[in-house]
């Protein structure tokens, strides 16, 4: 079993990538299985079944941050793929808070970009773009050559040792190397691992203490003028 | 890599046919333009050379530099001094920089030794293409479509530096064409021309003819066709002058067409 998860922001081209991806492996006589995990509402499930008639599921996060869901389901879902006689399991996820990454250690994780979201955005974004193996670039197709080389410089300045792939999604051109790498990933063995680590946990709000201001929680807690600090027994 | 020539060999149309122009050659400071109605296949062709098609494309071209075969997954993954630049109909400045800042910040990514002045030089050229000069301190995104695409070849001439230029149709943009093709020429490049425009077309080296996915054949202007083109070169700023009275809010007459022509000596 390979496994393969694709993280990105919302509406970069996630799904037309992963599209080419199938439709590309298919073709190489492999057999992925999908996994999308969202927040509130997603339809690739329905996509893939419809064009490819791959083995689909749809994790919703809900109340879970989805790289908290993530973690969570993922073992399972080898399983279900392993039970679908697939070699590959594809997962999308939707990067949120930008603190974590959904990456595995010894599986390929790469992000979706688009070229149009501004110079600066491989700035912004953290370990999901810095922890991934490649960096697939979206929607080239739409700015400038110059804006396209210095996003790419960018990218390479936030994640040095990163593949840039650079695509235009609607016709998948240039997507080839990402689907050769696909293919050349090695074997998932376990246990896996996440392979950054999670930000630091400001427990009473995550168990769903909603009231404002650093003195109402415990745990981890910062005021706005100074560092972290431990509050409590 | 220092590129001298590009070579692309033919591949298959739409029918799967063999392309009838089994090869065609690139030499440094060549203008090629390719022409063909709509949906003939003239983007997937420069698609094919930015992306060093090597078989592996629907076409099934193969592109060779100096008549070797190039490796395309080391060539488009190093983007940095990736050889070709693209500029197409739907291309834009999307960054609110100023132009100024933007070329600096491009011209570091291109690690330019002498920034300040290849920004000048990028905006001086720029300025001669379009008919309104450009504001170092406008942001990028108020720029004009004439602007825009003046800046966009200046910057890929000048800071990008690309060897090989593609241009997909960007006669519609209020640029003198005649100026950038002779500006154009000063720098050894390729520069391949996606054109309807009879100007654009007829002042190139050579014209590649496409039709139904594939290249049919290749016309070189001979000595009755350059007459030709002269001639059509005076239409074409005889409606140019006229797109001129009309843009300003004038109203056209007769008469004024009459002594146009009569200056031509096309009526006496």
């Amino acid at each position: 079993m390979k496994l393969v998860i694709c993280a990105g922001p919302a509406t970069t081209g996630k799904t037309s990538v992963l599209r080419h991806v199938v439709r590309r492996l298919l073709k190489k006589g492999s057999s992925p299985s999908y996994l999308k995990i969202d927040v509130l509402y997603a339809d690739e499930q329905a996509i893939m079944e419809r064009e490819f008639a791959i083995p689909s599921k749809t994790v919703y996060s809900g109340e879970l941050c989805p790289d908290h869901c993530n973690v969570m389901v993922l073992g399972d879902a080898l399983e279900w793929a392993e039970n679908q006689k697939s070699d590959l399991l594809l997962v999308e996820t939707a990067g949120l808070c930008l603190r974590c990454s959904p990456y595995v250690e010894g599986s390929l994780g790469f992000v979706v970009l688009e070229a149009t979201s501004g110079m600066n955005l491989p700035r912004k974004i953290g370990p999901m773009l810095t922890l991934a193996d490649m960096a697939v670039v979206t929607k080239i197709d739409l700015v400038s050559q110059a804006e396209r080389e210095v996003f790419r410089a960018r990218i390479k300045e936030s994640a040095r040792e990163i593949r840039v792939v650079e695509t235009d999604a609607l016709y998948g051109t240039g997507i080839d190397p990402l689907i050769k790498t696909i293919s050349e990933a090695k074997e998932i063995v376990f246990p896996l691992y996440l392979r950054g680590n999670p930000p630091v946990g400001t427990c009473t709000i995550c168990v769903g203490k909603k009231e404002i201001g650093w003195k109402q929680h415990f745990g981890v807690v910062r005021p706005l003028e100074g560092e972290i600090f431990y509050r409590g027994e | 890599m220092k590129i001298d020539s590009i070579k692309i060999m033919g591949g298959f149309d739409k029918s799967g046919a063999n392309e009838a122009v089994e090869e065609v050659i690139f030499k440094m400071g060549d203008i090629a333009s390719i022409v063909g109605p709509t949906g003939c296949g003239k983007t997937t062709f420069i698609n094919d050379i930015e992306l060093f098609a090597n078989g592996d494309t629907p076409s099934g071209r193969k592109l060779l530099i100096n008549d070797l075969p190039v490796n395309a997954d080391e060539a488009v993954s190093d983007r940095h001094d990736h050889p070709v630049a693209l500029i197409s109909q739907h291309t834009n400045f999307l960054s609110d920089l100023p132009v100024q800042d933007f070329l600096e910040i491009h011209g570091s990514v291109r690690q330019h030794q002498n920034i300040p002045s290849v920004v000048e030089e990028t905006l001086e050229f720029a300025n001669k293409l379009t008919g309104e000069p450009l504001i170092r301190e406008s942001p990028m995104t108020e720029l004009s479509g004439g602007q825009t695409r003046a800046l966009l070849i200046a910057d890929a001439v000048i800071i990008g530096n690309a060897p090989i230029i593609l241009l997909d149709e960007i006669e519609n943009a209020g640029i003198h064409r005649t100026r950038a093709l002779q500006l154009l020429k000063q720098y050894e490049k390729i520069f391949i021309f996606v054109t309807h425009d009879p100007r654009i077309a007829l002042l190139s080296d050579f014209r590649i003819v496409m039709e139904n996915g594939g290249m049919t054949k290749i016309i070189v202007g001979d000595e009755d066709e350059k007459a030709v083109a002269k001639e059509i070169s005076k239409l074409d700023d005889v409606l140019l002058h006229f797109r001129t009275r009309i843009r300003s809010g004038e109203q056209l007459t007769s008469h004024e067409l009459v002594a146009h022509l009569k200056s031509l000596g096309y009526l006496t």
